[in-house]
């Protein structure tokens, strides 16, 4: 039962955070305990977006399924495409080419980009500078024009599919590429100079929301919230797919465990992430961008499970087939569920306004986490 | 040349001559009444509009640019919006109170108006102690805010008020205290007396770096006084409500938001007096020459100038830095400010004494 | 350890549990009663140490339900998947929260939309739906004619 604001025999305040919220990210629901200015309790109430995607992909075939993923975190659109078409071709066996392979690497660290400016954008904002909001969505511009006029959308980009991609590159696609990481570059220097480095922001990051690395891991936290704690959980090296075994690129980490470790950890992966496009995109292979496959597809009797690294954490796609044509049960493990779980343990303790930052560094996209 | 102070001498002389001396004084208390809201009016207008086109520069974007030429009567417009607002007033609110609030502030801002010079000869009351009259009588208005929260019956509107008025409290003791250096250079309280001695060179370069220390003081609490980022927490927009004018709407909230942005042109204007001559024109030393040249400027356009500078660097804080925890607030005032902004005075006052400045 | 030795080690250590063959990672199969303590030792046994619980999932198998539960471990980095078979009438489990916290969230989740019952869970209620809500939507013979379009 939802408790009714007021006040409780404690003389605790009861307060609510949202639905509609400006720093909540979407709508999320948090009942806060508060004793003076201090967290006592922190109660998150979902469902607000509960679509019951899990219910509706039981009655949609297997290439229908991988875009409602899309809407789910849609942020890191192409790469939740990219797990659901993993976990069919693991079913089916299908081979896919190496062109689709590098295509769909490159496609996904551009999402992983695009998804961490936004949240660099809105976590800045959320903690009081407005400004850097309008820088980063002005990188962001660039990666939505080369997404679009590949795929054809700037959001949800309905673009893999069981066995590739859905077309070919546009031949623009390595010259504009290649033009945003030198422009990029010198970005994220001034993100740091204008930011991380400043004063105030660190006094508001440091020393907030500690999670210790076996919290992390208890609470099923993966993704950079996880890696600021000092957890090595990056699904790209432990559980290499496509081409990411061949790449050179590190998992970031580090070993603070508050807020500032974890906003450094997604500033140097934006480096990384910069750094594995420039790896791929002079050595795209030619061939064929989708392996033949038939018109409908028919998984085996049997359950499958795939992985991959979303600017989240781990998205995990559980598959459990009849044989049929449509999949009898299929399980999201989203990321953000887990992390959000993290949040009451991380925030008590500190103070209200602790609790926006604390948000902004779990980087939670609510439709992921209410699916 | 036409000058302010030419304009001001004929209309008191053509008055003279027309009624008695009774009258004169009445008729001209009501000119310069309407003057001073006329003034206000207009100053509201030209620092939203600043503020917007500012904010949105610095963001990458064009701010208002439709409503007018250039998007300048885009604040008559919004004006005019808030004017025909439904005023709401909260249920349980202590009506007296919630009425009076906005007025309090208002009227506060419009008597520190009085002893600021806007050009040579402007001012409408020269006063023997115009610095202290104006620091007393800017702690006026934080009865206005407490009223705002307390009558407004919403516990997150007194939570913000209180938060509010602890910060103007404290702060106002390191603008006290930076104030009180220039006084000390100067010898006197008096307005004319400040700005005539900086008749060979503004205080800022003149008491060097005591000087320097004290404008830097002034300047941030003087930010902290009026609500500004990076100290907006009283109504910080991401947290949770808008502070202690949560419940106003209509013309009432419009008048705490002129009342916002004229304390800043207030304050910049005392910054521009005490630090940066007022409205004396740039003169080094006894470089006769240069110093003809700077008065052939209009006194007005100078002290317009330093003001609006300020205010345009007050708005750059706003855009560029986050925001202050409540805690981390009252810890920069009382832990650091107001000692070194003590030690800063002691400073002062052994250059004043030993004559260590030019 | 792979797939193999991880079995033999669990075969001989907890007899009990039997396990499923031709899937990819170790799959053991276990009653309702004993998986409280199965967990447990899968927790905290040196060799094995699976302190990460990455999925947990409900499935409605219209005749029986079944809990599955997948493990790792980040010091040895071995997967391994538990099964819990239920009485579809009665579904009832012991809690793990206790020992993975991450099934706090988990466990809600498959309460609300299965109605799967976990004994001594500390806070045992509906996640995504409303309080009032009346049935278990992700069973297979849940009927809504209000929100559900059958085509």
């Amino acid at each position: 039962m939802i408790q009714e604001v007021g006040t409780t025999e404690q003389g605790e305040l009861v307060i609510n955070l949202g639905p509609q919220h400006p720093s909540t990210h979407g709508v999320l629901h948090l009942v806060i305990t508060l004793s003076g200015e201090t967290i006592k309790k922190v109660e998150p109430h979902l469902g607000y977006i509960h679509r019951s995607i899990e219910k509706m992909c039981e009655s949609l075939s297997y290439r229908q399924f991988i875009y409602v993923t899309s809407r789910m975190d849609y942020l890191s659109s192409h790469i939740n495409n990219h797990g659901c078409a993993l976990c069919v071709e693991k079913g089916m066996q299908i081979e896919v080419p190496a062109r689709a392979k590098v295509i769909r690497v490159l496609m996904d660290e551009l999402t992983r980009l695009a998804s961490h400016q936004l949240w660099w954008g809105a976590m800045a904002m959320d903690v009081g500078a407005l400004t850097p909001f309008f820088h980063a969505f002005r990188e962001r511009e660039a990666i939505n024009d080369i997404m679009e006029e590949t795929c054809g959308a700037r959001l949800t980009m309905n673009y893999m599919v069981p066995g590739g991609v859905m077309a070919d590159l546009h031949p623009d696609f390595p010259k504009k590429v290649k033009e945003f990481i030198r422009f990029f570059r010198t970005k994220i220097d001034e993100y740091d100079e204008l930011v991380t480095g400043n004063v105030i922001f660190k006094s508001r990051m440091e020393g907030i929301g500690y999670l210790s690395a076996e919290s992390a891991v208890s609470f099923g936290c993966t993704g950079p919230t996880a890696r600021g704690s000092g957890v090595s959980c990056d699904i790209r090296k432990l559980y290499p797919y496509e081409v990411y075994g061949q790449l050179q690129f590190e998992e970031v980490t580090a070993t603070g465990g508050d807020c500032f470790a974890r906003y450094m950890v997604r500033m140097q992966e934006m480096r990384q992430s910069l750094s594995i496009i420039e790896q791929l995109i002079d050595n795209i292979p030619e061939g064929e961008f989708q392996a033949k496959t038939k018109a409908v597809l028919k998984l085996p009797k049997g359950e499958f499970y795939s992985r991959v690294e979303t600017a989240r954490g781990e998205f995990g796609v559980y598959i459990i087939s009849e044989g049929g044509t449509t999949p009898y049960r299929i399980k999201f493990r989203s990321p953000g569920f887990s992390n959000l779980s993290a949040l009451d343990h991380m925030a008590r303790g500190y103070k209200i306004g602790d609790l926006v930052a604390i948000m902004g560094t779990l980087d939670l996209v609510i439709p992921d986490i209410d699916r | 040349m036409l000058s302010i102070e030419n304009i001001t001498h004929s209309i008191d002389a053509w008055l003279n001559s027309l009624f008695n001396p009774t009258v004169v004084l009445l008729v001209e208390s009501l000119i310069v009444g309407l003057c001073v809201i006329s003034l206000f009016a207009v100053l509201g207008l030209v620092l939203v509009l600043m503020e917007r086109k500012v904010s949105a520069y610095m963001q990458i974007r064009l701010g208002p640019n439709r409503v007018g030429p250039g998007g300048s009567l885009q604040t008559v417009a919004d004006t005019l919006k808030l004017a025909m607002k439904e005023g709401l007033t909260p249920d349980g609110a202590d009506k007296f109170l919630f009425n009076l609030a906005p007025f309090v502030v208002i009227v506060v801002a419009m008597m520190i108006l009085a002893p600021v010079a806007f050009a040579k000869g402007t001012q409408i009351w020269d006063l023997n102690i115009g610095v202290l009259y104006i620091t007393a009588v800017s702690s006026l208005s934080v009865i206005g805010i407490l009223m705002a929260g307390w009558a407004s019956n919403n516990k997150y509107s007194l939570l913000g008020a209180m938060r509010s008025g602890a910060q103007i409290v404290s702060y106002e003791l390191s603008a006290g205290i930076s104030v009180i250096s220039i006084v000390v250079l100067t010898g006197s309280l008096r307005i004319q007396d400040i700005i005539a001695s900086q008749q060979d060179g503004w205080w800022l370069f003149k008491g060097h770096i005591p000087a320097l220390l004290s404008f830097v003081i002034f300047i941030i609490a003087v930010t902290a006084e009026t609500n500004r980022a990076p100290f907006d927490l009283a109504e910080a927009e991401s947290e949770l409500t808008a502070g202690f004018h949560t419940e106003y709407s209509g013309m009432k909230f419009a008048l705490f938001f002129l009342a916002e942005y004229v304390n800043i042109f207030i304050v910049c204007a005392i910054a521009a007096t005490l630090y940066l001559g007022g409205w004396m024109p740039l003169h080094i030393g006894h470089w006769a020459g240069f110093n003809r040249v700077m008065d052939y400027i209009p006194s007005s356009l100078w002290f317009m100038g330093k003001t609006f500078f300020l205010i345009f660097v007050i708005m750059w804080f706003r855009w560029t830095f986050p925001r202050l925890r409540i805690d981390q607030l009252l810890n920069l005032e009382w832990k650091y400010l107001l000692p070194i902004s003590m030690v800063n005075l002691l400073l002062m006052t052994l250059i004043a004494i030993e004559g260590w400045y030019f | 350890m792979n797939k193999e030795e991880l079995k033999l080690r669990l075969e001989e250590q907890l007899p009990p549990a039997s396990f499923e063959d031709g899937a990819e990672w170790t799959t053991a199969i276990v009653d309702p009663a004993g998986w409280e303590g199965f967990a447990r030792h899968l927790r905290s046994d040196a060799g094995l140490e699976f302190d990460y619980l990455f999925c947990v999932t409900a499935v409605d198998w219209r005749t029986y339900m079944t809990m599955v539960y997948h493990l790792t471990s980040t010091i040895h980095r071995h997967i391994m998947v538990v099964k819990v078979k239920l009485d579809r009438d009665r579904p009832e489990i012991p809690t793990v929260s206790h020992i993975w916290r991450t099934a706090e969230f988990h466990e809600r989740e498959a309460f609300d939309l299965f109605g799967v019952v976990f004994s001594e869970h500390p806070d045992l209620r509906r996640l995504f739906m409303t309080d009032e809500w009346k049935g278990w939507p992700l069973r297979k013979d849940y009927e809504d004619p209000v929100n559900m379009i059958k085509l």
